[in-house]
């Protein structure tokens, strides 16, 4: 195995009764890289992450941490876990939370309370240190959360959807972190629903659908692999039926988003043209007129979409 | 087989454990008052009117004491802590879910101990002597050990609901109480009586208190220390070998 690989996966499977979980997933992630893991609910993320992180073992299939194998003590010395909906405990104070992690890592005492108050301190938590966990709200327990994950400035870092529901400045704060983590060399393995997230943040991501792999790339690879998913979205001053648009020439899919319009098409250039042809000979003026590049969302939806069809 | 340094880190770690426990678990106040109050009026309520002796009833209520408070929150803690979603991160340290087993047994070890004095200051207030310090001393810290360690083995089936295991552990717990020499001296059973009783490692150790104590018992004091510690023995290496299987069913 070359140095410079954080996480091998080597077909990983996991079934639960009859249910194939993770269906023989394989991939590498380098070490310093800001991988992100998509799929719809159930797809298997968090299963692979429990595996990865020794929480669960696999049926079949490898899978190591820094040349370690997934779930050896050593592996685990090594790697900071924010997983889905866990908790910190309650009944301990944030304070308290933080140093049972570090003596669960073997942290020296010294080390971890100067390590806790900075992390503290940059979460915005320190003012509330000794305040028993469950009067904290959701935002800050998620970012308690991730300075139990980094109480050991792990190497690698697993985390499972560490924003969904969070508020904005939580979530801000949280991948800002990220960020500065991944550009001190941390390697990152991120699993979220969030395509804007994923998309900001992650130098690749794999796209995961009822425990297969259905594709991994960089975002913009996988967003221009999508053909014929460029749009142009616009708004008219009046009501316009919708049968009118899905005529216009080059046009493929109409869509209604609040006032505005996106239609699908693989030209986006003609389209313009088009459409303004389109409103003058209605009497209709053009309010606004934006041409967009598929997004990850759409690549997402066309990869798990194709996933199903084929099945 | 882990190397040395290996299990020295672990045992660390089983101490964070306890620590945590004894924070979250034990030491609050209706869990101390209750641990307390629950096993001296169940006693109360079988010895009362009898006309039996201090030097009797003493080994009997730090029997009933030790056994409950030593069982009494362990065999919760990992369901709680399942559904608290608590354990998911415990498991996901760099923590052997043996050093999690332990550390969960140590910590009510501690509190079976701690709550173990209660009777024993109750009884040398009312004029008891101890006439074995070292042999009462000893039986004291091993069925404490003991009996925490059989409270992690009623939460082996991998329910993530307290209230389950405590059914479990309650079919358990109450008819040992009645087989174990603390109400009826073992001398006094008959001989089928006496056969059930030696299945219980409560008989054991109030064996050994009631010698301690009162100055005889009904089988060598060796013997009772033996049997108490293959007890512990037994109960420590289910608990940890089969949590090691079940702990992850659980997630």
């Amino acid at each position: 195995m070359s140095n410079d690989v954080a996480i091998q996966v080597v077909s990983l499977t996991k079934c639960f009764g009859d249910l194939l979980a993770v269906d023989h997933v394989s991939f590498i992630v380098s070490k310093g890289e800001f991988f992100g893991f998509l799929g719809p609910n159930g797809a298997g993320k968090t299963t692979t992450v429990r595996m990865l992180t020794g929480v669960i073992r696999p049926d079949a299939g490898t899978a190591s941490i820094l040349e370690y194998e997934a779930g050896s003590l050593r592996a685990k010395q090594l790697t900071g876990v924010v997983p889905e909906m866990a908790n910190a405990y309650g009944d301990l104070s944030g304070w308290h939370n933080i140093m049972l992690m570090a003596e669960l890592y073997g942290i020296p005492a010294s080390v971890a309370r100067e390590r806790g108050t900075g992390l503290m301190q940059e979460t915005g938590l320190y003012t509330r240190k000794d305040s028993l966990v469950r009067t904290y709200s959701k935002g800050m327990k998620q970012r308690l959360i991730l300075c139990l994950a980094l109480i050991s400035d792990p190497q690698v870092l697993f985390l499972d959807e560490p924003t969904s529901g969070l508020d904005v400045q939580s979530a801000r704060l949280i991948k800002d972190m990220l960020q500065g983590l991944n550009a001190k060399g941390k390697t990152i393995f991120l699993t979220t629903h969030d395509m804007e997230e994923a998309n900001q943040l992650c130098d690749r991501v794999a796209i995961i659908n009822e425990g297969r792999l259905v594709a991994i790339d960089a975002p913009e690879k996988l967003r221009m692999a999508v053909s014929g998913m460029y749009s142009v979205e616009v708004s008219f001053d009046n009501v316009v039926n919708p049968e009118l648009l899905a005529a216009i020439p080059g046009v493929n899919t109409v869509k209604k988003l609040g006032d505005k319009w996106r239609l699908y098409t693989v030209s986006p250039g003609e389209l313009v043209v088009s459409l303004t042809n389109f409103s003058s000979s209605n009497g209709l003026r053009m309010v606004s007129l934006n041409t967009l590049a598929p997004s990850l969302e759409d690549a997402f939806v066309a990869l798990t979409e194709k996933e199903v069809k084929d099945a | 087989m882990p190397d040395m340094p290996t299990v020295l880190q672990q045992a660390r770690r089983s101490l964070a454990i306890v620590r945590k426990d004894i924070r979250i678990y034990y030491a609050k106040g209706p869990v101390i008052i209750f641990g307390v109050l629950f096993p001296v009026f169940l006693f109360l309520s079988f010895t009362i009117g009898r006309h039996l002796s201090v030097d009797f009833m003493i080994p009997g209520l730090l029997g009933m004491i030790l056994f409950f408070t030593a069982t009494s929150v362990s065999p919760i803690v990992i369901p709680w802590e399942a559904q608290a979603r608590t354990l998911e991160r415990l498991m996901s340290c760099p923590v052997k879910i043996e050093t999690i087993i332990v550390g969960d047994i140590l910590a009510s070890f501690a509190f079976g101990l701690a709550i173990s004095l209660v009777p024993i200051l109750i009884g040398l207030f009312l004029g008891i002597t101890i006439l074995s310090p070292l042999f009462f001393a000893l039986a004291v810290i091993l069925a404490a050990l003991c009996f925490a360690s059989l409270g992690t083995v009623f939460s082996i089936p991998p329910t993530n609901m307290p209230s389950t295991v405590n059914m479990i552990a309650a079919v358990v717990k109450f008819p040992v109480v009645f087989i174990s020499g603390i109400f009826v001296p073992l001398d006094e059973l008959p001989a089928w009586g006496q056969a059930i009783a030696y299945i219980s490692p409560l008989t054991y150790f109030t064996d050994i208190a009631r010698y301690s104590i009162q100055g005889r018992g009904h089988l060598p004091v060796a013997l009772d220390l033996l049997v108490l510690l293959a007890f512990t023995a037994v109960f420590l290496v289910v608990a940890t070998k089969l949590h090691h299987k079940t702990m992850p069913r659980r997630i």
